[in-house]
């Protein structure tokens, strides 16, 4: 828990209790006046609850999101790509931090998470289980997997959480060069061979349907939503951002060159919107109820780097320890 | 050392929480937090953290346990003293807009 986050030793359970009337009173007012709450408020068990789940799984998304992009980092075809791509999986450990970060504030520690993430308990983006066997694969990961993050966290600046929504703030400004540099990768495959406009497309063709599915089910069958966005928690719904993103993809498309793998796409005048066809919702559920991809591999290279780097927290802390000591030591003689 | 909200049996690295100086002539402010075994890597993790775009010259941290927080219960009382005294701001003194360089 972060103290300079207001919250004062031993006071982290207050909210857990019941709450009197006008607690509750209270805090229905600064969700109508779309106010923030902040660690040592007040809040009813159920929000405190919703937004754990909601942070460490974003947490989490951040983190299991390094590795379709990490292991592309040594095979990346230019030592500029290379720098790029490292700094971008920097970020997302960076991300996945912030968001931990906060979710503490509401009482659960870290090694918690974590042991939920590596024993299959906690939940990531579903996005992260399908496997990136091309170079193509980065720039749709950036332009579509980044691009599709950004439109669902730019409203969460606004969560009425407040370490949420400043993590959410520090998250946005960084998340702005991700988009942008998967663009252009697929921009420089577009302008290159015909096999390379092919692999472009190729890899298009198979992250535009799972990126838009990362809104989650379509409205009629997204039960919390309500809920979430009576709390500002959430901003909009489901298909009100996916339908945000393909808006904005379609144009940069053309940019591209690319075909979005949707025939239905079509300009609807009257909307002043773009027409889509339906997802795969089948799929999605196969993969969030573990049979995609690579759901038991992003666990397992998580489990390994989370194990394998005790050793190294081990000796850091004994490390601490006997500096701590030297001093106390130290000191004792001077007295 | 034990810091609010680490708990369980395991013993943890304590939290941090970090000061930016983004550039020289203003003030340290709160970036975020974090946990590191020692002062000495709270710094170089703040600077990976917090500074990979240059937002800073400056990186202060502070071990959470070691600050002390007004009382969030009592906010009300603790924070009464200004209330209705609009007279400490400038613009409680209306009869001077029309003056100017006042
Ligand atoms: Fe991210
Ligand atoms: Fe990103």
């Amino acid at each position: 828990m972060s103290l300079a986050e207001g919250t004062a030793p031993g006071r982290m359970d207050r909210g857990a209790a019941g709450g009197d009337d006008a607690e509750m009173a209270r805090f229905d007012e600064i969700m109508a006046a779309d106010g923030r709450i902040e660690p040592t408020d007040w809040m009813p068990d159920a929000y405190r609850r919703a937004l754990v789940r909601q942070i460490s799984q974003h947490a989490h998304s951040e983190i299991i999101g390094m590795q379709p992009e990490g292991n592309w980092i040594g095979r990346a075809p230019s030592l500029k790509r290379k720098a790029i791509l490292m700094a971008k999986v920097q970020d997302e450990a960076g991300h996945g931090l912030y968001l931990y970060s906060a979710a503490q504030t509401l009482g659960t520690d870290r090694d918690t998470m974590f042991e939920q993430l590596i024993t299959g308990k906690a939940r990531y983006s579903s996005i992260f289980n399908y496997f990136t066997p091309t170079w193509a694969d980065m720039g749709s990961i950036g332009w579509l997997v980044d691009g599709a993050a950004i439109c669902n966290q730019v409203p969460l600046c606004r969560a009425s959480y407040g370490p949420y929504g400043r993590a959410m703030v520090r998250i946005c400004k960084e998340e702005s060069f991700h988009q942008r540099q998967g663009f252009e990768i697929l921009l420089a495959l577009m302008r290159g061979t015909d096999a390379q406009r092919e692999m472009a497309q190729e890899s298009v063709n198979r992250w535009y349907g799972p990126a838009l599915m990362m809104f989650g089910p379509p409205d009629a069958d997204s039960p919390n939503s309500q809920q979430s966005m009576a709390w500002n928690i959430k901003r909009f719904s489901n298909d009100e951002l996916r339908q945000r993103f393909v808006d904005m993809l379609v144009p940069q498309a053309e940019v591209l060159g690319i075909t979005l793998p949707d025939p239905a796409i079509a300009w609807n005048e009257e909307r002043q919107s773009y027409d889509l066809g339906d997802l795969d919702w089948t799929e999605f559920h196969e993969v969030l109820a573990g049979r995609g991809q690579a759901n038991a591999e992003r666990i397992e290279r998580r489990r390994e780097a989370h194990e394998g780097g005790e050793w190294v927290r081990e000796a850091a802390r004994a490390y601490a320890r006997k500096q701590a000591e030297a001093a106390d030591a130290a000191e004792a003689q001077v007295a | 050392m034990a810091s609010p909200g680490e708990s369980g049996g395991r013993e943890q690295w304590p939290l941090w929480e970090v000061f930016i100086r983004s550039a020289r002539g203003l003030s340290h402010v709160h970036a975020g937090s974090l946990h590191a075994p020692d002062a000495v890597m709270a710094v170089r993790n703040a600077r990976d953290v917090y500074t990979r775009r240059n937002e800073g010259v400056s990186v202060w941290v502070v071990p959470a346990a070691a600050i002390t927080a007004s009382d969030p219960d009592a906010r009300g009382a603790f924070f009464e003293s200004p209330q209705g005294k609009d007279y400490r701001h400038a613009t409680y003194y209306s009869e001077a807009d029309a003056v100017r360089h006042l």
